[in-house]
């Protein structure tokens, strides 16, 4: 019953304390409440936020992965090409070199061969004195020829003159002008007055305008002179008979004994001619058969053998007058070969030709 | 009465008796008309404008060969004088029976027409056509293969004036192969036959390169350096001009004429001639020194130099000179080996004395100044150089200057004696515009040498040493 005391004065205040306990409870609750759902949520939170960490760890490691494939992949590449470079410069430069060897070379050798130019020039120096030298003697030739052409036409005119001044000539009684008694030798003039010809006056043809003179036609100088009639013949003049020679002279020259020339003696034909006519003659003397030589005796019996009349004909007396007169051919006569329907066959046949 | 009215009237009187009965009055006639057109141009109008023309031309086929000789010199008489006189002879059919008189027998009568047609053709290249026209080129090459010397004379200078003008011309002439029977006449003796065929093949071979090279390819080398020694002036002058036609037109052919030892021949031609004729040969010296440096070496090697400097200095005439300073201006411009064989022969003062001569020609002075300076632009050799640097005017100045800026900074015996002649000096009293060329080469020649050096050698340099002293206080 004490108990039971205490629990019934407890028992007013029971209600109190029982709604006072569940105000407070009901108070906690909330405050309770809310803890918990605090704490729900941060846990909750830490949850997510371990889950992302672990996603994030494993997005980073992926793409760690794959940049570092990526980059080992293009740093591989990027080391191909520099060695590829590196491998092309060195080529190139050796390139370089072979072609800076080569170029001096050929362009020494053969577009400014130095050598070769210096060669050329010596040639041409040695040529042009060549040249000169055959200019300097062609020249001299024509000055030569010029200096004789020059003293010949003097000779000639020197010739003329003595031949028309031929009456200078000295003579026994008087001595002529080249030929004064004071000097020792006489006068070259003298000698070729001695030695020409005296000249002879012709009548000149005068020349008639109109001939072919091609050097002063037509603006000459000289005036058109006409033709005039034939010259007068010359009053009978005897040439005078010039001087003559010494007659012995003459007459060894007249009497001289033939000395022919070399190629006047000898006779015309060669001696190889002259041997083969003498081998010609004597084949001709000793030749007994015209036929020539042939080596086997038929070799030229190439003709046919051709018989007689005699031997071709038969023998005997022709038949043909005598045996029979016309030409009969038994071999196509009908009778005595067939019988007949084939005979009345052809009897019939023969009719309507008929 | 006036002379001219007197003169007509001596034409109106011939006329009648040109129509005379008895031949020999004709004839006579007829030279005398010749005579008197020939030296006198009012009167071959006069013969033209009397219609003498047309009558000579219907008996120029009909007479004979004294008749026809006489017709065609009047011809010839009337035509030599103007293309206008020439053409009337054409228009009158005159042509045709020219051509006609050169098939005739006498060489006398192809003479005459062929002299005729020369002078027709001399004028201008219408009429040169008309003479071709009327088939006269392959009867002048029958004319030139006869033997009569006056005959190939004339038919050659015909061929020379035929084929001047053009090269279609030249071409029909060589169609109907005259330059075989050219080639083969050059060895004549005869002088003035040598002249006319070297002119003819010249005028031939000038046209284009394939011309010059038929015309070589007929072997007239080497004989045509025979002519270059021949004793008359005219041959040697026309022997040159026909080796210069060939040698312009391109390197190979200068080539083969140098190979063939032409330009030793052309050398010693110059060297034995004077005045006009040594043009064509000075000419042939510089078309084939321009050609490339190796033609170029060949004439120096070959001795050319000196018989050019020769000329600059002894001929009178101008254009002679001009053609001098030109050919000498083509062989030093290549290289630095053949600017020093040219300066080495001490012309480069005459050039620039003449360049500065005010007496000189237009033409002179330019041709002077452009060798000069293609001479200076590759010239290394200072000897020659120095005493260029005392009258140059300023445009040449700056090529020397140039020159001895690229020389000086190599070579240290070339300063020593750059400073002791004088040079050094020369060069500091330029004034030059600041930053122009002249003044770059100034500087760079300042800076070949220390800066007391310099100073000392600059103008005023004394003065300020004076005025040193002036203003100098004596240490007691």
């Amino acid at each position: 019953m004490a108990a039971l005391v205490r629990l019934e004065t407890r028992l007013s205040r029971l209600r109190e304390e029982y709604f006072l306990k569940n105000r407070s409870v009901d108070e906690d609750r909330k405050i309770v409440y809310k803890a918990a759902v605090k704490i729900q949520s941060w846990f909750r939170g830490c949850r997510v936020r371990a889950y992302l960490r672990y996603l994030n760890k494993m997005a980073i490691s992926i793409q760690k992965w794959w940049r570092g494939y990526q980059s080992r992949r293009y740093f591989r590449k990027m080391i191909k090409t520099a060695y590829f470079i590196m491998k092309m410069n060195f080529y190139n430069e050796m390139a370089v070199r072979i072609q800076k060897r080569w170029r001096g070379y050929y362009v020494r050798k053969y577009t400014h061969n130095y050598y070769a130019l210096k060669k050329y020039l010596e040639a041409i120096s040695l040529n042009n004195e060549i040249v000169r030298n055959e200019l300097q003697e062609y020249a001299e030739m024509n000055e030569k020829k010029k200096k004789k052409k020059d003293l010949e036409k003097k000779e000639k005119e020197k010739k003329y003159k003595a031949r028309k001044m031929h009456y200078l000539l000295s003579t026994e009684q008087i001595a002529g002008i080249y030929n004064s008694p004071f000097r020792k030798f006489p006068d070259p003039m003298e000698l070729l007055l001695r030695q020409s010809k005296p000249l002879s006056h012709r009548q000149q043809q005068p020349k008639s305008p109109f001939t072919y003179d091609l050097y002063d036609w037509p603006t000459c100088k000289r005036p058109p002179a006409f033709p005039t009639g034939e010259p007068l013949p010359p009053i009978g003049r005897q040439k005078p008979q010039g001087p003559f020679r010494d007659a012995a002279e003459v007459l060894r020259q007249r009497y001289k004994p033939l000395e022919p020339t070399l190629r006047v003696a000898a006779s015309i034909s060669s001696p190889l001619e002259k041997a083969r006519e003498e081998m010609k003659r004597e084949e001709w003397r000793k030749c007994i058969h015209d036929n020539e030589f042939l080596p086997f005796s038929s070799y030229h019996k190439n003709e046919k053998y051709e018989l007689s009349i005699h031997a071709s004909e038969k023998i005997g007396k022709e038949t043909y007058g005598i045996k029979h007169f016309r030409e009969v051919q038994p071999n196509k006569w009908i009778a005595g070969k067939v019988s007949g329907f084939l005979l009345l066959k052809r009897a019939w046949s023969l009719r309507l030709m008929l | 009465m006036s002379q001219r009215q007197v003169l007509q009237g001596v034409i109106s009187l011939l006329r009648p008796l040109l129509l005379d009965v008895v031949p020999t009055i004709q004839q006579t006639a007829a030279l005398a008309l010749g005579r008197l057109a020939y030296f006198n141009d009012d009167l071959a109008e006069a013969v033209v404008k009397e219609d003498i023309l047309p009558q000579l031309v219907c008996s120029l086929s009909e007479q004979n060969r004294f008749y026809k000789k006489a017709a065609a010199f009047v011809l010839r008489a009337v035509g030599k004088h103007s293309p206008q006189l020439a053409q009337a002879i054409v228009e009158c059919g005159a042509l045709e029976a020219l051509v006609i008189c050169l098939e005739d027998f006498d060489p006398g009568v192809k003479e005459g027409a062929a002299w005729a047609l020369g002078y027709i053709a001399r004028h201008n290249s219408e009429l040169s056509q008309a003479v071709v026209d009327a088939g006269a080129v392959p009867l002048l090459v029958l004319c030139i293969q006869e033997p009569e010397i006056a005959l190939k004379r004339i038919a050659a200078s015909t061929l020379s004036d035929i084929s001047k003008h053009s090269p279609e011309l030249a071409q029909t002439v060589v169609d109907a192969g005259a330059i075989a029977y050219l080639a083969q006449m050059i060895l004549n003796p005869d002088a003035k036959l040598k002249c006319q065929v070297l002119s003819a093949l010249s005028q031939i071979a000038k046209h284009s390169v394939d011309l010059a090279e038929l015309v070589v390819e007929a072997e007239i080398f080497p004989v045509v350096l025979t002519c270059m020694k021949d004793s008359d002036e005219y041959v040697k002058k026309n022997g040159a001009t026909l080796i210069r036609e060939i040698a312009k037109h391109s390197p190979e052919l200068s080539q083969f004429i140098v190979n063939a030892g032409g330009v030793a021949a052309v050398i010693d031609c110059i060297g034995s001639c004077k005045g006009t004729v040594r043009l064509p040969g000075i000419m042939m010296l510089g078309y084939v020194a321009a050609h490339s440096e190796n033609l170029s070496m060949a004439v120096i090697v070959s001795k050319g130099i000196p018989p050019l400097c020769t000329c600059l200095l002894e001929e009178h005439e101008d254009h002679i000179k001009a053609a001098a300073a030109w050919a000498l201006g083509q062989i030093g411009r290549h290289t630095p080996e053949h600017a020093r064989a040219v300066a080495e022969t001490n012309v480069l003062g005459t050039l620039l004395s003449m360049y500065m001569d005010i007496r000189s020609s237009e033409d002179l002075q330019l041709k002077a100044k452009r060798a000069l300076k293609n001479i200076l632009q590759k010239c290394t050799y200072l000897p020659a150089l120095e005493p260029l640097l005392h009258d140059a005017p300023p445009n040449i100045m700056k090529h020397i200057v140039g020159q001895f800026s690229k020389v000086l900074p190599h070579d240290s015996k070339a300063r020593r004696l750059f400073v002791t002649s004088g040079g050094l000096k020369k060069v500091q009293e330029i004034k030059a515009e600041p930053g122009s060329l002249l003044q770059e080469y100034i500087n760079t020649i300042n800076n070949c040498y220390p800066e007391e050096v310099v100073r000392y050698y600059s103008p005023g340099y004394s003065e300020m040493l004076l005025e040193r002293v002036e203003n100098y206080q004596p240490v007691l």
